[in-house]
């Protein structure tokens, strides 16, 4: 499968990564090379074959509606590169 | 402005998106707090934040509250169903993704009917009802260099009940938000507290030429916090594209806010232009299947609905079409009317307390129903009294309701003679005093029988006057007038 430059950098925005001009190059090679073994999959007849969703084949892994595994504010807000007493802080996001 | 004329010519077309927070104890992927208005992140897990390595996993309630949502807008509910993932960034979505349902929502069609303008009727096709997560909230400040991020709200069940674009007046639209919340309510499942944003709306809105067959590009207006807004917004709208539309200025597809404040809107910035978002199949959760025997655990256990009330109320107890409409406009309300007219037979006078004594009550003291201090028993007692005769409505409405709520444990007969406003309605009794005021006013007799009709007010002020308004007036008006026509 190929790809192009405004394809990569598409999915690089989609991604929020920024692509230095010199990697392009390397990077539509890599993904072309993951997308055509991918692709392998297409020879496969799955006319009829529901999709898998998921792994097992359980159902209805369904919880109770009960209070627990609460993390404490402090803790909550201890990994954040930013944070006050009350919030975690981001940069400032318009709209 | 623009002219009816102008307007005449254009058709509008509005579908609705409601979102509402259902109000389970715990979020819908986590077992954290469900609760408005704490403290900013204190209702937190690792799964809310987002950390990495964590997994989700489904609240059983907030499945049965979608199906009861789906039961009473008469939808078909989804047998097997998956979540699917929703990625876009957003720092108040931790994840990079929202747990949605694209492809398989627990409910599809449906319908919600609708009454507008007092008297027009008409049934709002739904297109689906889905479940998803709700994201944490940005707080942007005047002259702060950072957003601030409370998470609190990340993780919420909600429900997305979305129409078919088939709305086509603000006051429809208004009407179908209104239902929805009335819906919500009575099955318990959301508090419908637009301002708190428990219950919040977003309209796509377009216009067409009324002989055009197909639609014309759509606007989305977003997060409009109260009936009021979501008509006043669609009206905006609609007047904004005849407008564009009129001086042949093209209409841009874009989402757009209304401010309450100005009366106007503006177009939110479309930075993300490119957004794609590449949904697909959950794979951190298992697959969700209603079973028949789940399905009909939650029917079997669905509460009477406002429509439900409302044909009662017509039916069973001959309120009107609009007695019905203000008395199931709560919950709480209706509840409060059905168990009145189990005490009660007295239907009529019931509705008549309800939306007048009662409701007045209420708004004055800042009190709902359950709060009311009478029991539904007393109430239904004082409506006895007025019946027969023995209290006049004027003094059960000004005097003995209002003791009666300060007295709860008096009984409604007691108080009336405690009150002294039990009236004579005895015709042996009240004749003499009638004969009394005829005797003393021969010249009014006179001009009375010559045909001066109105003077039977004098003659019954005279009456009132004497047993100092303790008669009944209903016996006392007959009486006199036919003491009057036996005078010769």
């Amino acid at each position: 499968m190929k790809i192009d430059k405004d394809t990569l950098h598409k999915i690089a925005h989609l991604a929020r990564v920024e692509i230095k001009p010199e990697k392009e190059e390397g990077y539509i090679k890599d993904l072309e090379e993951v997308l055509t073994w991918v692709e392998k999959l297409n020879e496969l007849d799955t006319d009829g074959v529901e999709p898998l969703t998921n792994m097992s084949f359980e159902e209805n892994a369904l919880r109770p509606d009960e209070r627990s595994h609460q993390l404490e504010h402090e803790r909550a807000l201890k990994n954040a590169p930013k944070a006050d007493d009350d919030y975690f802080r981001v940069p400032k996001v318009l709209d | 402005m623009i002219s009816p004329e102008v307007r005449a010519k254009y058709k509008l077309v509005v579908g609705l998106e409601v979102h509402a927070q259902l109000q389970t104890a715990t979020k819908i992927f986590s077992s954290d707090n469900n609760s408005f208005g704490d403290a900013p992140n204190t209702n937190v897990s690792v799964i809310s934040l987002g950390h990495p390595g964590v997994m989700p996993k489904l609240n059983e309630k907030a499945v049965e509250y979608a199906v009861r949502m789906g039961l009473a807008c008469n939808c078909e509910i989804t047998e097997y169903q998956y979540f699917d993932r929703k990625n876009y960034f957003y720092p108040d979505l931790p994840k990079g993704y929202q747990i949605t349902q694209d492809k398989t929502p627990i409910c599809v069609g449906g319908e919600v009917p609708v009454v507008y303008d007092e008297t027009k009727h008409s049934t709002v096709k739904l297109n689906r009802i889905h479940l998803e997560e709700d994201a944490g909230k940005s707080i942007h400040l005047e002259g702060e260099p950072d957003s601030l991020i409370d998470l609190n709200r990340a993780g919420v069940p909600l429900i997305e009940i979305v129409t078919e674009p088939v709305i086509h007046s603000p006051e429809e639209a208004g009407a179908f938000v209104a239902e929805v919340r009335r819906i919500v309510r009575y099955l318990g499942i959301c508090d419908g507290n637009m301002e708190e944003g428990s219950l919040r709306c977003d309209a796509n809105v377009s216009i067409m030429p009324v002989d055009a067959t197909e639609l014309g590009r759509k606007v989305e207006l977003k997060n409009m916090n109260s009936i009021k807004h979501v008509i006043r917004a669609i009206y905006h709208e609609m007047d904004r594209q005849i407008r564009m539309t009129e001086n042949g200025e093209e209409i841009i597809s874009e989402t757009r806010t209304y401010d309450v404040a100005t009366g106007d809107s503006t177009g939110m910035r479309t930075k993300e232009e490119l957004n794609d978002y590449r949904y697909f199949p959950e794979p951190d959760l298992s697959p969700l299947h209603i079973t028949k025997d789940w399905l009909e655990s939650v029917r079997s256990a669905m509460p009477m609905l406002p429509a439900g009330f409302r044909e009662k109320f017509r039916k069973s107890y001959g309120l009107s079409e609009y007695d019905a409409q203000v008395i199931t406009d709560r919950k709480e309300m209706a509840y409060f009317f059905e168990s009145l007219c189990q005490a009660t037979n007295n239907y009529k006078a019931a509705a008549n307390w309800t939306m007048g004594p009662v409701k007045s009550y209420l708004n004055e003291s800042g009190k709902t129903i359950d709060q009311l201090p009478i029991s539904v028993e007393s109430l239904a007692g004082v409506i006895t009294l007025v019946e027969k005769g023995t209290v006049s409505f004027s003094a059960a409405s000004q005097q003995l309701f209002p003791y009666l709520l300060e007295h709860a444990e008096v009984l409604p007969d007691q108080a009336a003679e405690k009150l002294n406003l039990v009236q004579d309605s005895d015709s042996d009794s009240i004749q003499p005093i009638i004969d009394e005021v005829i005797a003393a006013n021969p010249a009014k007799v006179k001009e009375y029988l010559k045909g001066k009709k109105g003077l039977i007010g004098m003659f019954m002020g005279e009456v009132m006057k004497k047993t100092k308004g303790k008669v009944d007036p209903k016996v006392a008006n007959k009486l006199l007038r036919e003491s009057l026509e036996t005078v010769k």
